[in-house]
């Protein structure tokens, strides 16, 4: 009967999509409709194949489900691979704007393509690692199952679309200009009904656990689960021009919606990449260190204080803007209020593995994890450092920002994903090692050096871009044009770009080390079974 | 429990919460006092910072801190003092003569200088920022003694304060070429196009030379002149010095007869004040072609 109301709806979707198709006022939200269309009608014709087949009933509730976590890491690697390669490819059109074709133009130009990036990155690449792992540690720490049957799958494949609809968008020119939301109003619709649906399943499953207690990885994971859902719906309200076009209005405007945008941009760092990577940190570091977390203690005031105070530093995005004094200076003070409790993070990552330092020799992956809590520490004391108003006016606009997220996103949220992702492969398909350590080797050094490059090159060009716009002569008159600042930025934009180009390397070889190990590394015998540790 | 973790701490005298997630435990360690501390710092650093800047809303107004800064006060009066500083020859540059600017030191210097910042904000996004033009899309080159309305600094003077075929102006220089696709044949145009290429080197097809000698002199001398050194008072280009505005090639040349063009400058005299202008008039006279 459940299949038959499936078919239904399945088949309404399909349909209002290609009416919608046929309708379209705009290429981007034409390409969008078909996909639903095809989506929807590929699920349709699934469905209807599995229609009224005799249903085997096993009790699964002993069982971790970890098929979805399976998919999950897949696709965090692919949606990686492709985030880093588009990555090095707008590094060097930023170097050399001949690489913004002309045949190309309005699809796969700079412009187009960053956004794509970004997106993949963090969206694509995070946003998996985070729903993986996530789905894995409550599991664990919870000893119970994912609650709501294949809900779980439909988060997954919810947000495989969500991603492939927003991509697509962006390179047929649909975007809310709003950075690091720049899908359109139906993407972020559908986004939202995923993201409920993720946040249900996680919380089922942490009401059904069988533990006395939430371990606190799960509280970090959760507080990135609510607070995203309400960053995302605030940040995206508008309005449609049309029901069948890509184009919505915002209904903020000026400097409401710049702050509004600001506090949504800024608690995406704080949230979905500090927040809910603290989370996998919590699980995976002491596992794989087999050490216990340093401080309990440490882990509530740090959780707390970090989650309270990083909701109102946003305004530091806006500093010597329209934005007035009072909420710069609000922005700039809980900042740096903020440095000690996202640095407690990093003292109980580091200080778990006291009595276990001697690791770092023989395992690279906790080499991985190790580095990632540096760059954690490096970038949460940066920021709060870049977010002073006298820094800010010399860092704002220029590359410095660019090199301090990277040494975040590259250092702290890549690498300990990666380190997660070489725990995960061999536990979830059961087999007994990784295939090979000296690549995981590899991989560290590639993505460190990468890394370094990267942040150095964008430290000295930012800095050096900052004095030249400010340097003025003994009459007080500008010395340097804008096109000035560019043309010396060009070594670095180079040096950036082979940084990127180790970076990817090195993600390359992650990805054949795992499917070697799935395809040729002896297996264990399944241990899936859902018991309490204790 | 599950697993029992390997190592087994080397301080025995701090225990573990006494639970274990999948094999995780947490110690009860205090938390680190370096760290409290200077959790404890930043928070009463962050008071007294509010307390002297302007920091909590209110209903109608937000606190203004004992220190009375403020953004836009701040830029305001480093505007004033930069104007105040230069007040005295701004004054004196935008009232001599304009040909006795070069002549006198002090004011040459500071006019090169403050000229060559205004022409990186406004000028350089067209004429670039080394004043190089660019090539064959309309934007002269400014760094060469070939000029389009005069290259004396009054001229430059003019052309800056008045701009180039704009509308906002109404002493905006003004000419038109006809776009002679409606005036000439096919074949014409091809001729005539041949010739202004001999006139600055090789024709694309020698033998229509001469027939397009006749058309040129029929139609284009009025405005290029006989000799096809073109004319200033209209802005009609030389077209012997092998220096092209679109570009020099047959097609390009063709696409000119035949389309006509229609470069535009803004007027800046509703932007810029008659020193700034001056100013700039001066360092584009000094760049190398000023006449």
């Amino acid at each position: 009967m459940l299949n038959y109301i499936k078919l239904i709806v399945l088949g309404l979707i399909t349909l209002f999509a290609l009416i919608a198709a046929n309708y379209a006022r705009d290429l981007a939200f034409l390409v969008n409709a078909v996909i639903v269309a095809a989506a929807a009608g590929g699920v349709f014709l699934w469905t209807l194949r599995h229609t009224d087949e005799p249903l085997v009933k096993r009790d699964l509730s002993g069982e971790y489900m970890d098929g979805v976590v399976r998919a999950g890491v897949i696709a965090t690697a692919g949606w990686g691979v492709v985030g880093f390669l588009v990555g090095v490819v707008i590094a060097f059109q930023l170097a050399f704007p001949a690489l913004n074709f002309e045949w190309a133009q309005g699809y796969l130009n700079f412009g187009r393509l960053r956004p794509l990036h970004t997106s993949a990155v963090i969206f694509a690449f995070g946003g998996n690692a985070l729903i993986a792992t996530s789905f894995y540690v409550v599991q664990r720490t919870s000893a119970a199952r994912l609650w709501g049957g294949n809900l779980a799958w439909f988060v997954f494949w919810g947000y495989q679309l969500m991603i492939v609809l927003a991509a697509t968008g962006y390179l047929l020119g649909a975007t809310q200009s709003k950075e690091y939301a720049e899908p359109e109003w139906y993407v972020d619709w559908w986004l939202t009904i995923v993201w409920l649906a993720y946040l249900a399943v996680f919380m089922g499953t942490l009401v059904k656990r069988k533990e006395p207690h939430i371990y606190v990885a799960n509280w970090f994971y959760l507080s990135f689960i609510i607070t995203v859902a309400m960053l995302h719906v605030v940040n995206n309200l508008s309005i449609p021009v049309s029901f069948l076009g890509s184009k919505s209005v915002q209904v903020f405007s000026g400097v409401q919606d710049a702050m509004v945008q600001w506090w949504y941009g800024h608690n995406a760092v704080g949230f979905f990449l500090t927040a809910g990577f603290l989370g996998m940190m919590y699980y995976f570091v002491p596992k794989q260190a087999e050490r216990p977390v340093f401080s309990y203690k440490l882990s509530i005031i740090h959780f707390w204080a970090l989650i309270f105070l990083y909701i109102w530093a946003g305004p530091h995005h806006l500093h010597y803007t329209a934005l007035p004094d009072w909420a710069s200076t609000l922005g700039m003070v809980f900042s740096i209020v903020l440095w000690m409790p996202s640095w407690g993070g990093m003292i109980n990552g580091l200080m778990t593995l006291s009595g276990a330092w001697d690791k770092l020799r023989t395992d690279p992956i906790i080499r991985m994890m190790v580095i990632s809590i540096g760059f954690y520490g490096m970038s949460t004391f940066e920021g709060p450092m870049m977010s002073i108003r006298a820094v800010n006016s010399l860092s704002h606009y220029t590359d410095w920002t660019i090199g301090h997220v990277h040494s975040g996103a590259l250092g702290w949220n890549g690498m300990i994903t990666f380190g997660a992702l070489y725990f995960l492969v061999p536990k979830l398909w059961n087999r007994e090692r990784l295939y090979s350590l000296s690549l995981v080797s590899w991989h560290f050094w590639l993505a460190t050096i990468g890394i370094i490059l990267y942040a150095a090159s964008m430290w000295v060009t930012g800095i050096m871009e900052g004095l030249m716009w400010r340097e003025v002569d003994a009459n007080g008159f500008l010395v340097n044009s804008f096109a000035d600042t560019v043309a010396a930025k060009l070594p670095m934009y180079v040096v950036r770009g082979l940084g990127g180009v180790m970076f990817l390397s090195g993600a390359i070889i992650m990805c054949y080390n795992l499917w070697m190990t799935v395809k040729s590394s002896p297996a264990v015998k399944a241990t899936n079974s859902a018991v309490p540790a204790e | 429990m599950a697993k029992k973790p390997l190592n087994t701490p080397k301080k025995e005298d701090v225990d573990t919460t006494g639970h274990s997630w999948d094999g995780i435990e947490e110690y009860n360690n205090p938390l680190p006092r370096w760290w409290l501390w200077t959790f404890y710092a930043t928070i009463v650093w962050a008071i007294l910072y509010t307390v002297a800047y302007p920091a909590w809303p209110g209903i109608k107004a937000a606190t203004p801190g004992l220190l009375g800064w403020s953004t836009r006060a701040n830029v305001q009066a480093d505007i004033e003092s930069a104007e105040a500083a230069n007040a005295a020859i701004n004054t004196q540059l935008a009232s001599v003569e304009l040909t006795a600017i070069a002549d006198d030191a002090e004011l040459r210097t500071y006019a090169t200088s403050a000229g060559a910042a205004v022409f990186r904000t406004w000028c350089a996004q067209c004429h670039g920022s080394g004043a190089a033009g660019v090539a064959a899309s309309g934007y002269p080159n400014l760094l060469d003694d070939d000029w389009l309305w005069g290259g004396d600094i009054e001229a430059i003077h003019t052309t800056i304060n008045h701009g180039i075929r704009n509308e906002e102006d109404p002493d905006a220089r003004w000419s038109q070429m006809p776009a002679f696709g409606d005036i000439l044949a096919g074949d014409e145009i091809d001729q005539v196009v041949n010739y202004v290429m001999s006139l600055s080197g090789t024709p694309q097809d020698a033998s229509l030379v001469e027939a397009g000698s006749v058309i040129y002199q029929d139609n284009c001398a009025a405005c290029h002149m006989e000799d096809g050194t073109g004319d200033r008072n209209q802005g009609a280009p030389n077209l012997t010095d092998a220096i092209w505005l679109y570009g020099g090639s047959h097609d390009t040349l063709t696409q000119t007869v035949a389309y006509s063009r229609f470069g535009v400058m803004p007027s800046w005299s509703s932007r810029l004040s008659e020193a700034e202008i001056r100013a700039v008039a001066t360092y584009v006279h000094q760049l190398g072609g000023g006449e």
